[in-house]
């Protein structure tokens, strides 16, 4: 437990440094419409990878279990263009519910 | 809350950002809870947690922080994406240089208060007061509330046992879907997002936790830099979808004071597919990047997955990884 501290101080001060550097950079650097592109879609993939792990992601590689239907409520619900707040907790009930019946 | 005395001589501007402020902030750090309990679940004491949210204080980089975690994935690994993803902060505060012209010390304190939220809050205002005022309402606010449920939700966490059976890695995985989806406003950045999901799972029996994100980064990155996907990465996602009742705020474009484009203001190249950097950064996001919701899933169900051995490097650009490929 304690042996994360160095990773979370270190990431935090990455983080902050990121924001600082945004305050101090002058516009300019970051005028090129590419490079902007480019770092917009890093968050999306980054985003990509994150749902595709938190999903189907085990101990011991790829794995189908009740966060896969949680997930797709979840997306069910976006379309309806659900409160955020709705989707997060819509996937945990569906999750919790599928494993209480067993399943997943 | 958030009503001022009447009378004291605010404007309509004023009075409205700071609604705005408030209802964000309130919606925002709500999910601060799951923050906590997700923290403490993946195996960070609270203090650590609590950390996390006091100086990072930048959701997605919390979760993908401790998503990587744990689910076994190296320090290193962990870094290199809660700062990748943190990445998109500074480049808000590229954009918020010029619409606020904070001096000094506020200067400082405002970048460290810059977030999805706060930055979109501003920029949705129509005059420099009005967005200073949201902006730091937006800013304290979020960071109080946030903070405020983060301890909440780490204190709840403790006691709650197995995480799994209240769904919490589900809930994790549905809060990335939720910060993702108002991001895909065009058919190219969806296929982006269908190739970096696919090299993910590719990855995941191979790769050491932890890569396969930063994998699907790297992708990301490199279709972005090839000309593909939307324009919105400068900018906070379209709140209006997912986004808590009331958070919803029409960004007006120009809300630089200049008369130019937010983001595209400098751009030379033509290349931008549909012109939508000019209107895109409608709206305030309840959490576009504030949430994150959830690698941390991976770190409550993958829990037993101690160390999966291998090197993930902090690398300072993610195509490094893909570069080297799984390292197996």
């Amino acid at each position: 437990m304690t042996g994360w501290w160095l990773t979370v101080v270190v990431a935090s001060a990455a983080c902050l440094g990121l924001k600082l550097a945004g305050a101090a950079v002058p516009r300019r650097w970051l005028a090129s419409r590419r490079l902007r592109r480019a770092l917009g879609m890093m968050t999306v993939g980054l985003l990509a990878g994150l749902v595709a792990t938190q999903t189907f992601a085990s101990a011991d590689g790829l794995r189908l279990d009740a966060r896969v239907i949680a997930l797709a409520v979840a997306a069910l619900l976006l379309w309806r263009r659900a409160p955020f707040l709705v989707v997060v907790a819509a996937g945990a009930a569906v999750a919790a519910g599928l494993r209480l019946l067993g399943w997943g | 809350m958030g009503r001022r005395p009447s009378g004291g001589g605010r404007s309509g501007s004023a009075e409205a950002a700071i609604r705005q402020a408030v209802s964000v902030s309130l919606a925002t750090g709500l999910y601060g809870v799951s923050f906590g309990a997700l923290a403490v679940a993946a195996g960070l004491s609270l203090s650590q947690t609590v950390f996390l949210s006091a100086v990072m204080f930048t959701g997605g980089s919390q979760f993908a922080l401790i998503g990587v975690i744990g689910s076994g994935g190296l320090g290193s690994a962990a870094v290199a994406g809660a700062a990748l993803l943190g990445s998109r902060n500074g480049l808000y505060g590229v954009q918020l240089g010029p619409a606020l012209e904070l001096k000094g010390w506020r200067r400082w304190l405002g970048a460290h208060l810059t977030i999805d939220e706060s930055t979109a809050v501003a920029l949705a205002q129509p005059d420099r007061g009005a967005r200073r005022i949201g902006f730091w309402w937006a800013g304290a606010g979020v960071w109080l509330c946030w903070n405020g449920f983060t301890v909440l939700g780490a204190l709840a966490g403790q006691t709650m046992g197995q995480p799994t059976a209240w769904g919490l890695d589900a809930a994790a995985g549905a809060a990335f879907l939720g910060l993702l989806w108002p991001r895909l406003t065009d058919r190219r950045t969806l296929l982006g997002t269908v190739l970096a999901m696919a090299v993910a799972l590719l990855l995941i029996p191979l790769a050491p936790a932890g890569l396969p994100v930063l994998a699907a980064g790297a992708v990301g990155l490199v279709l972005g830099w090839l000309g593909f996907g939307g324009e919105s990465g400068d900018r906070p996602a379209d709140p209006s979808v997912g986004g808590p009742p009331g958070s919803s705020v029409g960004v007006s474009p120009d809300a630089a004071g200049d008369g130019r484009p937010v983001s595209a203001g400098d751009d030379r190249s033509t290349s931008a597919g549909d012109g939508r950097s000019v209107s895109a950064g409608d709206g305030v996001d309840g959490r576009a990047g504030f949430s994150g919701g959830g690698r941390a899933g991976a770190a409550v169900s993958g829990s037993s997955n101690p160390s999966v051995g291998g090197l993930v490097e902090p690398v300072p650009g993610a195509d490094d990884s893909i570069a080297r490929g799984p390292s197996t």
